[in-house]
């Protein structure tokens, strides 16, 4: 599936992977600062909001919108992380990979308003694997998604709430997001069709 | 590829340490309300046991529901098992009725690796304990418990005490303790150690107090009279006396130091009750961590198009998040029905 790498820009070992800078440190903060904003004006106050992050990228995205919300309303709201990796539809095709954690702030999800938040939207296939994974954990009042990059090319009928950046990319160019949490350095890059083949090779 | 589990020893220690890993995040399902997973959905499982269990059969069972795959048990008694039927007969029923994974329990030693590798079936295999060779669940589930406890197996010195001759559980735990970088110490009376048993690379003792201070975690065995055809030793008495875990000793133990048990235990034989009672003993949480590590086995074996043990290439630098597979190796592929 072309989807499959660039939906999930970690799994693109390319270290080689330069390209053009999209957003650098100051403009992710902006980004996610604005998200957190939007947030409160949609929730009307930080009440029984609960933020996962899908793992590995949109954790630590997920727990500096919450540092954000918390530095304008005082409020430490609940952060947690739903892994989707079970929930894939492209499990079967694939060797068994590696779970990542799943971590349900205490209180539960049940009539709560949750936001998830992931680093790159892209086919929506992640996102409906988080829908069904979140199925089984509770039920809540209302699901929202914040991403930090939206780079476009749906497959399934999802859309953002609360995007950092809308990204217009073509298939053949991948999108990478790097984060001081994982990576030491935090930007966004866009690559296009050069990279992208040694990449392709590094992988197969 | 590794398609089957029949030994501790197919195990490296990449390969263990992701079955630990895995087990840990599956752990958790027990905590919520509903404890299901989807990843095995629309594979069948079939419990093959040839001989009496609790534990393992219920665990596997109940491991391979929380993943959503069908479930057959099919037991000794009261099937055509009884009636004499061959174990190949049984295989190509099984094979005719489309099992993606066999877990099999034996009386006889290499009954899984007979399965695995006589070309009966195309399905997964898994070692739930055959005579007195292996029983690697219960290695992966004791060394997953002793993790969860004392970080890290590297350096740590595990005693065993016991029946060890007839011990499935000890040649298991031997091997995939070792793999994982611990220091094994056998105890037993010396009718009780096997024959060669110089070659597994542990030592061996005839003294359990003298053993017990350095431990980090002691595993007591149960005394498998039902194998036993000679005096092993005079009366279960001094067994108990000589090999017993009992207050007394448990106290001579470092503070941090584990009880453990595989069960099915004998209370006041090998372990009286007040120590299996302990707070020291994680003989109950052991169970508990049966069914997470043979979850982790099964989705490993059976969550992808093909297992995820044994591979060749680890690329574990971006948190194992993805294994690239080479298709180098081509020896096994048939595998389970896509």
């Amino acid at each position: 599936m072309p989807a499959e790498s660039a939906s999930d820009p970690v799994t693109d070992p390319g270290t080689h992977h330069e390209g053009r800078t999209v957003l650098d440190s100051r403009d992710i903060s902006r980004a996610l600062t604005r998200i957190a904003h939007e947030i409160l004006e949609r929730n009307k106050g930080a009440s029984d909001l609960v933020l996962l992050g899908i793992p590995t990228r949109g954790v630590p995205l997920a727990q500096r919108v919450a540092a954000k919300i918390a530095a304008v309303e005082g409020i430490d709201i609940p952060v947690g992380s739903l892994d989707i990796t079970m929930y894939r539809d492209d499990l079967r095709m694939r060797p068994a990979r590696t779970l990542l954690p799943t971590e349900i702030p205490h209180g539960g999800i049940d009539d709560k308003t949750v936001v998830l938040v992931d680093d790159v939207l892209f086919s929506g296939r992640t996102i409906r694997a988080a829908l069904d994974a979140m199925n089984d954990v509770g039920r809540p009042k209302t699901v929202r998604l914040a991403v930090l990059v939206d780079r476009g090319h749906r497959e399934l009928p999802i859309r953002a709430d609360f995007v950092g950046k809308n990204l217009p990319t073509s298939l053949v160019e991948s999108v990478r997001v790097r984060l001081a949490e994982f990576d030491g350095v935090d930007a966004v890059t866009i690559a296009g069709v050069a990279a992208r083949s040694t990449d392709a090779e590094v992988l197969r | 590829m590794k398609r089957h589990l029949l030994s501790a020893a197919d195990l490296t220690r990449s390969d263990a340490e992701l079955v630990l890993e895995t087990a840990e995040e599956l752990r958790s399902l027990a905590d919520r309300p509903i404890k299901k997973l989807p990843a095995l959905r629309g594979r069948t499982v079939v419990n093959l046991f040839f001989e009496d269990s609790t534990r393992t059969r219920i665990s596997f069972e109940a491991a391979a529901k929380r993943l959503s795959a069908d479930v057959i048990n099919f037991s000794a008694k009261g099937s055509s098992l009884s009636k004499g039927e061959s174990l190949k007969d049984t295989a190509l029923t099984l094979e005719a009725m489309g099992a993606d994974a066999v877990v099999i329990r034996h009386w006889a030693s290499g009954a899984p690796h007979l399965l695995a590798n006589s070309g009966w079936v195309r399905s997964s295999v898994v070692n739930a304990g055959d005579g007195t060779h292996e029983h690697p669940t219960q290695a992966l589930l004791d060394a997953f418990t002793m993790w969860r406890h004392l970080g890290s197996l590297d350096g740590r010195r595990v005693t065993i005490v016991g029946d060890v001759l007839h011990s499935r559980v000890a040649r298991s735990n031997a091997l995939l303790l070792q793999t994982l970088g611990a220091e094994v110490t056998l105890v037993a009376p010396p009718t009780l150690l096997p024959v060669g048993v110089e070659g597994w690379g542990v030592e061996t003792s005839y003294d359990l107090d003298a053993a017990l201070p350095k431990a980090d975690a002691v595993m007591m065995l149960r005394v498998q009279r039902e194998r036993m055809n000679a005096a092993f030793f005079p009366s279960a008495r001094e067994y108990s006396r000589r090999y017993g875990m009992d207050a007394r000793r448990m106290g001579t133990l470092q503070d941090h130091a584990l009880v453990m048990h595989p069960g099915p235990m004998i209370r006041g034989m090998e372990i009286t009750a007040d120590v299996a009672d302990s707070p020291r003993s994680v003989i109950v949480e052991q169970v508990t961590n049966g069914v997470a590590v043979r979850m982790a086995v099964l989705y490993l074996l059976l969550g992808g198009s093909e297992s995820a043990l044994g591979g060749t290439t680890d690329v574990a630098g971006d948190a194992g998040k993805d294994r690239t597979i080479e298709g180098a190796d081509g020896s096994a592929t048939a595998g389970g029905a896509a």
